[in-house]
């Protein structure tokens, strides 16, 4: 994957920042809050929802398993209908692809359609090194682009931002790419709407050149498929000479009956809306119609890694809703960029620890980056079960260097925990200092108490208890007899 | 009945009167009660930080410690700890091997407390009476693994005295997690800060749950804010009667 995010702290120091940080908490929850809600309505109103879900899992699991098959039919029929198909192994090679492409153009500029591939091989910083500017026109990744920063949302990059934040970049910074601000603007959602919609349409109508990624791409007819929202990407799609698409292996779909599931999953899903506003679809190059100079990037970059593994596989099905994020407690709290890849929230700590590989300490730390409270698999329209790849990731975190300590302490407890007389030795002697507990705990500890009490250890285990309600019930003391006093033995929670 | 009774090593260690109040409950609804004294642990800590072998040898002790018991059904009156048992102490198997055997004869069997009383007793009046006001937080692997619904809210429903106050923001993690609290302490926190900002908001005296690890973690939240609510597990309102009432 890119360097974008490389240089930011593990999960738990960037995410200690966002927790301290009461604007962007208020921004996200609110956010956050809205996105879930309309999505959890446009679920609620259709019956067969569990139906679709299923569905959706079973073709993105069947497609992967003959991935191999239904790549090659892609590439056949795309080319057949006037595309040119190139193949990139990692993030490298599709971009060396994609700025050779740009550079026989002879343009030194590109707009780009909101696209997570594109951000994941870090494209708009590798045509920057060969002297070509990228303009993004999604609302929101301009407004990230032109404050030098980082996307911290799948569907919503500049969900970080309130509205007099972007009101404040556009002021500042729109003179430096284009179009300037208009004078005395405002931050109504309007009127920054209109200002950003001024200063993108100067770069449709002279772009000769469009790069963009895919949502779908349909094997048998060689079809690529973006949905948005805003008609940015219909304007990219259609007016420039030159498209092309960086798509990732496993957004293959087979055929258009396949299509139709994920018609209905992703904008229920993602935006919670019945139907996203622009679905544009095209199908290599139509002569007198749209780009002529059409190109197809299929991008690997650890995808066929991830594939061969049995547990994490199931995050290929990923058709990037982002459900999983607005619906994580972890996400809410934590912002975006706390992930340090432009895979945030519960599938990128699944998704870039699988792609990247989990050798970095960032990396390291992304699979305990969640409570494993299950919310992310339960609104999962393709059913990925989320929590059990970060349990099969933090396995492999855990046999990794840097975790001997931890490993020594689990194995000390489970040597404890497995013995049951080991166990009420330790329960008889954390009883008997019961007293002695500190309010505040040093090491790995202070995690814990500095901001909660611990519980107070009471005087005796319950199986203490429990051989002496057994010897009364045995005395015919009748049932219940030790435990008949409901007083509390033990101490406040 | 002949009921099984895995306390699970938190209670055991941290809240032998929720062990002591499942007793007295399932005695008082006439049913027989066996503790198999060489339980442990489920595995569940070691399981979800990644030590899978570990969890594995626990997982093996456990379905040893249970088997032959020649009980009905084994209560585990932690819904987290009755997840890990029923949905992956089979996943922890090598197919074939004898844990896989003894797993699945065995996982069908385990239950929570709330599923023990209205799916197999078939009870949501126990008789209890608890004279307070009580919020109940549905924890995650209690709502989403075990999906328990509304039983406990039934069951709570029944109890003479107790008045039940809706928890906003209910179905939200109160940011436990195992060692996710240690691991990730900030965000872990905070979760719990505006969990017990729901709970407190609600006006109830206690908050009740069906898993102690959870309550320890709201518990603990709750007392540093001095917010004057208590933690109570379902298990020990269930068992307060009117002669016998738990001392809050």
């Amino acid at each position: 994957m890119s360097g974008t995010f490389i240089g930011m702290p593990a999960f738990p120091a960037a995410a200690r920042r966002a927790v301290q940080d009461a604007q962007l908490r208020h921004n996200l929850r609110k956010a956050t809050h809205t996105i879930r809600g309309k999505r959890g309505e446009a679920v609620g109103e259709l019956d067969d929802w569990a139906e679709l879900r299923e569905a959706g899992r079973a073709i993105k699991d069947r497609t992967l398993r003959h991935l191999d098959r239904y790549l090659e039919q892609l590439e056949e029929r795309a080319t057949a209908a006037g595309a040119t198909v190139h193949w990139a192994a990692d993030a490298e090679e599709a971009n060396a692809i994609v700025t050779r492409l740009v550079r026989a153009t002879g343009e030194r500029e590109v707009v780009k359609v909101k696209s997570m591939a594109t951000q994941e091989i870090g494209l708009n910083e590798a045509l920057a090194r060969a002297g070509v500017t990228a303009y993004e026109t999604d609302l929101a990744e301009l407004i990230v682009q032109l404050s030098d920063d980082f996307p911290s949302h799948i569907l919503v990059p500049a969900i970080h931002r309130n509205r007099a934040e972007i009101r404040e970049i556009f002021v500042r910074r729109m003179a430096e790419w284009g179009v300037p601000a208009p004078e005395g603007l405002g931050d109504d959602p309007r009127e920054l709407a209109e200002a950003a919609r001024v200063h993108l349409r100067e770069k449709f109508l002279t772009a000769k050149v469009a790069v963009s990624g895919a949502n779908f791409a349909v094997a048998e007819t060689g079809s690529l498929v973006v949905l948005e929202s805003e008609g940015n990407g219909r304007m990219c799609l259609t007016l420039p000479e030159t498209l092309i698409s960086v798509v990732g292996i496993e957004k293959l779909v087979p055929t258009w009956a396949d299509l139709e599931v994920f018609m209905q999953l992703l904008p229920r899903s993602s935006t919670g809306e019945r139907m996203n506003p622009y679905s544009s679809v095209w199908t290599g190059a139509t002569p007198g119609d749209g780009p002529q100079d059409v190109h197809l990037v299929l991008l690997d970059n650890g995808r066929t890694d991830t594939l061969a593994d049995r547990v994490g596989r199931q995050a290929l099905r990923c058709i990037r809703c982002s459900a999983c994020l607005n619906i994580c407690p972890v996400y809410e709290r934590s912002g975006g960029h706390a992930y340090g890849s432009v895979y945030p929230g519960p599938i990128g700590a699944v998704l870039t620890p699988q792609l990247r590989g989990v050798q970095g300490p960032a990396e390291a730390s992304l699979p305990y980056a969640s409570s494993l409270c299950g919310a992310c698999y339960e609104v999962c329209p393709v059913a990925i079960d989320i929590p059990e790849i970060l349990v099969h990731l933090r396995e492999r975190v855990a046999s990794g260097p840097g975790h001997a300590a931890e490993r020594a302490a689990m194995s000390a407890a489970e040597a404890v925990l497995g013995d049951h007389r080991l166990l009420n030795m330790a329960q008889r002697a954390a009883s008997a200092a019961r007293g002695a507990v500190p309010r505040r705990l040093p090491g790995p500890g202070a995690g814990w108490t500095d901001t909660r009490d611990i519980p107070d250890i009471p005087p005796r285990p319950f199986r203490d208890w429990w051989r002496e309600h057994e010897k009364e019930r045995a005395r015919g003391d009748g049932p219940g007899a030790a435990g008949g006093r409901a007083d509390r033995e033990g101490g406040e929670r | 009945m002949r009921i099984a009774l895995f306390i699970t090593c938190v209670n055991d260690t941290l809240y032998p009167d929720t062990g002591r109040a499942v007793v007295r409950l399932l005695e008082r609804l006439g049913h027989e009660v066996v503790f198999p004294e060489a339980q442990t642990c489920c595995g569940q800590m070691h399981y979800n930080t990644g030590y899978r072998r570990d969890a594995q040898r626990l997982a093996i002790r456990f379905v040893t410690a249970f088997a032959g018991t020649g009980a009905d059904a084994v209560l585990a009156p932690s819904a987290s700890c009755a997840a890990m048992i029923r949905d992956n102490h089979p996943r922890l198997a090598e197919e074939g091997s004898r844990l896989a055997r003894a797993a699945a004869e065995l996982a069908p069997r385990v239950y929570d407390l709330s599923e023990l009383l209205v799916d197999v007793l078939e009870v949501t009046d126990v008789g209890a009476y608890f004279p307070h006001t009580v919020t109940y937080h549905p924890t995650c692997h209690g709502l989403r693994l075990l999906r328990l619904g509304d039983r406990p809210y039934r069951l709570l429903r029944e109890v003479r005295g107790l008045e039940l106050k809706e928890l906003p923001g209910a179905e939200e993690c109160c940011g436990f997690g195992g060692t996710f609290a240690v691991k990730n302490p900030d965000v872990s926190a905070a979760m719990g800060t505006d969990k017990a900002r729901g709970i407190a908001s609600t006006g109830a005296e206690v908050v009740c749950a069906v898993d102690n690890s959870c309550l320890m973690h709201i518990g603990g939240t709750l007392r540093r804010e001095r917010a004057g609510v208590k933690t109570v597990h379902l298990a020990e309102i269930l068992a307060s009667t009117e002669q016998e009432p738990a001392r809050v």
